[in-house]
């Protein structure tokens, strides 16, 4: 079978070698790097402009970021026909192509989330590693975490106060690079579909400053979503340890935080939706005034055959509503975790309305593609480009994050710094 | 002891005398010389007319294409294929092209797709038409502009080939052409499309399209070539070119183009 038949299926007059050729992994992956901008801005956002409020969420949006930055090529890779191949980007990048700097922007940009993430968590590393050396009979398990926070710690063991300044300010150096970084990495992926010429949805000069926009709203729904339920689980915990006497916040004080943060952050995340909407509006309503060849087409489409998944799924229930639930006052967490829900799923509509929606129509402009998802899947093929391989993008950061974790503790405990 | 200016002295000496016989052998190659001389840009550029009064939709072409290019048979994919144009008296333009008429227009019923047919009376027919597609081997080739990995380029005489040894799949060039011309081949999994049988005109022979073709709706040339019948239609006659408004220059040339076509 043709790659693309499966999941294609054309209506009135379709050009013969024309199927959905970018599916679901195509919708995943400028979700996924969108992730990775989001949460790095949030983490600037203190680090840069001295949002004091957002101290406790940097930290953790850092970390989010770092783990997401492994999963965002993956859904690149995934859509290759030949995914062993991939490595051929960077041994013979073609500069033209939008693609091809892929590799260069993507690696800029993990090497500023990792050098900030050292500086951020140096302190830490030698701590653990002066700790664990000095100690007497360790298991293999304690013998391995020393070798490996003796190599965090890249032989750099200076915690004097002047050292700790300088980390400091290399952090701020780092986090401001990045914001830049971010957005570019971000706006790249919507330049690979902007560019486009051939693609009547795609071709806008907008593409990129949308694509920017609607990242940092699901960066920091992510993040926020994530926030809450691992404070949820700390919380949980704490009430199985109230009985235990010592160093454990309790229930309160973890409480307080959340709350705080939770309402400083949601208003940066209603910031940007807003400005993420006016966008995509200015865009449809430049269209439909322009009116150009294609739009008759893009119109039938846009008000017709995607209604539901444009103006309901997206607009309604991922934009507006939440809208009104973060403007509403008096917010409350269940109020915000059903809020970022939304949001996400908002994203992931508008993702999927400009990657499926791009293609939902014939070059021919007289014709109509419908994609259908491959939910079983039964060869490798509907594997990797239907629900299953969307599932398992969509679950990889979290046991990352969860690893990574381990190595830069997220939580500063109340008094520790 | 062995001084700084002695150590790079030597080395660059060793470098260049190591490089050198490669480079010289690289040189000489028979092979390489012979396709530059080939593809020498100022002596061939290959051209495509295609004269729609003559096309009957019989499908010979795009039969013969995929033998010849050895594009699975009943794979829903080619490299070339024949359109249908319906109008009729109210002004509905109607289009299709079942298979990609491989096996010509076997009925009158135009294919809506999602297996439905629309039979449309003789009388209230206005005008009909076929046009046969194949890829236009731009001068400004989009397709060769997404690329990431540079496995599809363009050769001296205007044809775009693609490497498949070196070609990743990512389907840019696909969503780059607004002409619909590429798919992925359903065996070697990789990008493909027409390259006008370049393993035959370059060879002195005609693509398997134009061979095939009993009305002679399909004809190659060489446009830097100011002696080939080819040229001389394209140059002095009213000849059409499709999607102009993408800037992609496309170097197959329509006789009696209609405004109607896609």
């Amino acid at each position: 079978m043709v790659h693309g038949e499966i999941w294609t299926i054309k209506e009135l007059f379709v050009y013969p070698n024309e199927y959905i050729y970018w599916s679901i992994q195509i919708v995943m992956y400028p979700l996924m790097t969108g992730l990775v901008a989001g949460a790095f801005v949030l983490s600037s956002l203190y680090h840069v402009f001295g949002i004091k409020q957002l101290k406790e969420m940097a930290r953790f949006a850092l970390v989010f970021s770092f783990a997401l930055l492994f999963v965002a090529p993956m859904p690149l890779l995934l859509h290759l026909m030949y995914p062993l191949r991939g490595i051929n980007v960077l041994m013979t990048p073609h500069f033209t192509s939008a693609i091809a700097a892929f590799g260069i922007v993507f690696m800029t940009y993990g090497t500023i989330v990792a050098s900030e993430l050292w500086f951020l968590y140096r302190k830490h590393f030698v701590e653990v590693a002066l700790a664990l050396r000095n100690k007497p009979d360790k298991t293999i398990m304690e013998k391995g975490r020393s070798l490996l926070f003796r190599a965090l710690t890249l032989g750099s063991y200076d915690v004097s106060e002047a050292a700790l300044h300088s980390d400091e300010k290399a952090i701020k150096l780092l986090a401001g690079v990045g914001i830049p970084v971010a957005c570019f990495l971000h706006g790249y992926a919507g330049f690979i579909f902007g560019s486009v010429k051939a693609n009547a949805l795609w071709m806008t000069p907008l593409m990129p400053v949308i694509f920017i926009m609607s990242a940092v709203v699901s960066g920091i729904a992510l993040c926020l979503l994530t926030y809450i339920v691992t404070m949820e689980i700390r919380k949980f915990l704490a009430s199985r340890r109230r009985a235990m006497p010592g160093s454990f916040p309790t229930q309160q004080e973890i409480k307080g935080v959340e709350v705080n943060v939770i309402r400083m952050t949601s208003r940066y995340l209603l910031f940007f939706l807003i400005f993420a909407i006016s966008l995509e509006l200015l865009d449809l309503i430049f269209r439909g005034y322009t009116a150009v060849k294609s739009w008759d087409v893009l119109r039938s489409v846009i008000y017709g055959k995607d209604f539901t998944a444009i103006f309901v799924l997206q607009y309604g229930i991922g934009n507006l509503l939440p809208l009104i639930i973060f403007l509403l006052p008096g917010l409350t967490i269940r109020r915000t975790v059903l809020g970022v829900l939304l949001v996400l799923f908002g994203v992931f509509m508008m993702r999927w309305n400009v990657v499926i929606g791009g293609q939902a129509f014939s070059l021919s402009f007289a014709g109509y593609m419908h994609y259908h998802l491959p939910i079983i899947p039964t060869d490798w093929e509907t594997f990797k480009e239907g629900l299953a391989g969307a599932l398992a993008i969509l679950i990889m950061p979290f046991p990352l994050f969860w690893i990574f974790g381990k190595i830069f503790p997220i939580f500063t405990e109340a008094g520790a710094e | 002891m062995i001084t700084r200016r002695k150590f790079l002295k030597s080395t660059a000496l060793g470098v260049t005398g190591m490089a050198l016989p490669l480079a010289a052998f690289d040189f000489i190659d028979p092979r390489k010389l012979m396709a530059l001389e080939a593809a020498d840009a100022s002596k061939v550029r290959w051209v495509f007319l295609v004269d729609t009064y003559k096309c009957v939709g019989c499908g010979l072409c795009v039969k013969a294409c995929k033998e010849e290019n050895e594009i699975p048979y009943d794979a829903n994919v080619t490299r070339t294929w024949v359109e249908r144009y319906v109008l009729t008296k109210n002004g509905e333009v109607l289009a299709d092209t079942p298979k990609g008429a491989r096996d010509g227009f076997t009925t009158a019923k135009i294919d809506l797709g999602l297996g439905k047919y629309r039979e449309v009376k003789q009388e209230d027919i206005e005008k009909a038409f076929f046009v046969p597609k194949l890829c236009n081997q731009c001068e400004n080739p989009p397709c060769v502009q997404v690329c990431p990995v540079g496995a599809t380029y363009a050769t001296a005489d205007g044809v775009v080939h693609i490497d498949r040894k070196w070609c990743i799949g990512c389907g840019y060039c696909i969503m780059g052409c607004p002409y619909g011309v590429r798919f992925f081949h359903p065996v070697h999994r990789t990008a493909e499309k027409c390259n006008f049988c370049y393993h035959r005109i370059t060879k002195g022979l005609k693509p398997a399209c134009v061979d095939a073709c009993p009305f002679g709706a399909r004809r190659i040339g060489n446009i830097k070539d100011p002696g080939d019948p080819v040229t001389r239609i394209i140059m002095t006659e009213r000849v059409g070119i499709l999607k102009e408004e993408y800037g992609t220059k496309p170097q197959v040339f329509y006789i009696g183009l209609s405004r109607e076509v896609k």
